[in-house]
């Protein structure tokens, strides 16, 4: 029992482990006061990348990288339209969303019109080397290195003060000497390669090919889980814990006979309907960051 | 020296000029991945763009492949002109679909002249259904419905999984389609020999009276309001909230009556792929359109040419039909971007009357 128990930690943790990546760069983002709705695309960019690059030269490392620069070029595109523009965020996430992946089926269907490639081996640097929750690598940095930092970096530097004075009134920022308009880019840019990481961590660590539905929603989960969270970085992967146990408990349930009646489907759509709930319970009339959703414009 | 200063007041040129050089942009950003999808872009454009108008059948296609996109665009429309950012309509079109063919197999001896009317009100209300509960939170409980909206997509898709995997697999081949609907559930042709059904005419007729109620009413006034200027608009004694709360379930509404009438009009029974992202798309007819009745009618158009376009490159050219999902993201954005240039124009002037004025800049901040 005690065995199984320990089995079912360290799935929940791996499942755990791209929506912390993902929620920590969109709550990065958001705590400048930018909502990033390309957070879909790009974890489904940096999944697709990741493994191409992983597939071509037989080098996850090279997979990883090339993830992280696809992630970093994407926060990028979202600062141009976002940030320098001016347009719209739901919009130009959205748009942003939509047209990687559409690139990527593009360029997967391509690529492998008919088959389905796989990689001979999965990303499973460190995996053997802790015995008891046989974790991967990304997942001990996701949990013991990503948040703590993130956490420390926003609550007690310099540059966590910056971040939150750009999220919460961009014109005292601006008075402060902050250039808001940088803060965002580096945001942005830094999220997006996050979110990349999230996404890779799917096809590389986890499954070790690409499929069309790979992501799933999953970046979506990640705008709730930061709602939910008020912005701080802690509640964030206690939510992503949360989806993962509801996760697991769907596939625990499917094999249990008991359940075996009620379709896999109905399952399979627990994990969102919990998120729903939620931030219906705890996400009630939340204080959104002061410049959320607004176009810094010098006056 | 050239910089950029604030227009006082838009010339009417700015606007359509930017929009052509967006387009031109679009079709640049695009020729790349045509090319490397080893064809040739002048070629793969003729094929997208102009070959599906140049035969009365390819021009029925095209209506017909801007049918969905008519209705999910409009419904779009109106959410985000009442300033509640619907990103939902996927979902609500799917539960339309859902929703007419519960009634479909549940009653499938219907005559047309019941089935019809009922099927699609069917639709409406499948789609309003699922528009309900993020409308409500929004409401009521401040709960930002661009994220209850969007994850309730995926939930729709297994929703309609669910019952094709389940209680509405095949009966005669058992694969996950559901039986194919009484034929007194088909939407008619609207012209013979074609494929064009009444759906189109009733996603017209949906825009015309948006168009009408949007314009020329007090209630259209007031949803316009609410979407510009919130605040203004509930000092004036406007119910912002209870506007947002009816143009969400209008706009789930809408999208619902698409997926009714892809069901009725194209496929006569439910599939797993019933919506080709239609409802993602409509938010880029809406927006491309500008939130207007007639710019949904031209993207849907636009948009509906290049599918059918897309179609045949794929299969002549072997070009992924992703493209056309390509170009309309991207001519979305492009299109923003061009557009918000226009409160700017280039000031050409000497360098040193430049300098001259940076001077007296820097005394005034003084």
């Amino acid at each position: 029992m005690s065995i199984n128990l320990l089995a079912a930690l360290a799935a929940m943790l791996t499942v755990a482990t791209p929506l912390v990546w993902a929620g920590i760069g969109e709550l990065i983002v958001e705590k400048t006061g930018v909502l990033n709705l390309g957070i879909e695309g790009t974890m489904y960019a940096g999944a697709f990348t990741g493994f191409l690059v992983a597939l071509r030269t037989g080098s996850p490392w090279w997979g990883l990288l090339a993830a992280i620069l696809t992630g970093v070029v994407a926060g990028l595109a979202m600062a141009v339209l976002s940030v320098t523009l001016g347009l719209n965020q739901h919009v130009s996430g959205l748009g942003l969303t939509l047209l990687l992946i559409a690139g990527c089926e593009f360029t997967f269907r391509m690529l492998y019109a008919g088959g389905r490639p796989k990689l001979d081996d999965k990303f499973d640097a460190w995996l053997s080397d802790v015995p008891v929750l046989e974790q991967h690598w990304l997942t001990y940095v996701a949990f013991l290195v990503l948040a703590p930092g993130t956490w420390w970096v926003l609550r007690s530097t310099g540059l966590g003060y910056r971040i939150h004075a750009v999220g919460e009134n961009f014109e005292a920022a601006e008075v402060a000497g902050i250039s808001v308009n940088a803060t965002r880019y580096a945001a942005l840019a830094v999220g997006g390669a996050f979110m990349a990481i999230g996404g890779a961590f799917l096809t590389l660590a986890v499954l070790g090919s690409f499929t069309l539905n790979i992501i799933n929603g999953r970046g979506w989960v990640c705008i709730a889980l930061v709602i939910f969270a008020k912005w701080r970085v802690w509640p964030v992967v206690l939510g992503a814990l949360i989806f993962a146990v509801t996760d697991a408990l769907q596939l625990q349930l499917a094999i249990t006979t008991a359940f075996s009646d009620v379709p896999r489907e109905v399952m399979l759509a627990l994990p969102y309907v919990a998120v729903i709930t939620a931030l219906a319970v705890w996400g009630r009339k939340v204080h959104y960051p002061g410049s959320y959703l607004k176009a810094y414009r010098r006056a | 020296m050239m910089r950029l200063v604030l227009r006082g007041s838009e010339p009417r040129w700015v606007a359509p000029v930017a929009v052509l050089v967006a387009v031109l942009a679009t079709v640049v950003l695009t020729a790349i991945p045509i090319r490397i999808a080893g064809a040739n872009p002048p070629a793969a454009f003729e094929r997208y763009l102009v070959q599906p108008l140049s035969s009365p059948q390819g021009i029925y296609e095209v209506l017909l492949s801007a049918t969905p996109l008519l209705f999910t665009g409009i419904a779009v429309a109106i959410a985000f002109r009442a300033g509640y950012w619907n990103i939902g309509a996927e979902g609500q079109f799917l539960m339309g679909a859902v929703l007419t063919t519960w009634l479909a197999l549940t009653l499938p001896d219907l005559p047309a002249v019941a089935a019809l009317p009922f099927g699609l009100v069917a639709g409406a209300v499948g789609g309003a259904g699922w528009a309900l509960l993020p409308a409500w939170l929004k409401r009521h409980g401040r709960i930002d419905e661009v994220v209850t909206t969007l994850l309730l997509n995926p939930v729709a898709l297994l929703v309609v999984q669910g019952l094709l995997n389940g209680p509405w697999r095949n009966t005669a081949s058992g694969f996950t389609d559901s039986d194919r609907f009484g034929t007194g559930y088909d939407l008619p042709e609207i012209v013979p020999g074609t494929r064009v059904h009444w759906g189109f005419a009733v996603a017209l007729l949906i825009i015309a009276l948006t168009w009408f109620v949007l314009s020329r009413t007090a209630v259209g006034l007031h949803v316009r309001a609410t979407g510009a200027a919130p605040d203004a608009a509930a000092f004036s004694g406007v119910p912002v909230d209870r506007l947002r709360f009816r143009a969400a379930l209008v706009s789930g509404g809408i999208a619902g009556l698409g997926g009714a009438s892809q069901v009725m009009g194209v496929q006569h029974q439910l599939t797993q792929g019933i919506s080709n992202n239609y409802g993602y798309t409509g938010i880029i007819v809406a927006t491309l359109g500008g939130l207007t009745a007639l710019g949904v009618v031209l993207v849907a158009g636009l948009l509906g040419d290049i599918t059918v376009g897309a179609e045949s490159v794929s299969l002549v050219l072997q070009v992924p039909t992703q493209l056309g999902d390509m170009f309309g993201a991207l001519l979305m954005l492009t299109v923003l971007s061009a557009l918000s240039w226009r409160r700017y124009r280039v000031q050409w002037r000497p360098p040193r009357r430049a300098a001259e004025d940076s001077e007296r800049e820097e005394v005034g901040h003084r």
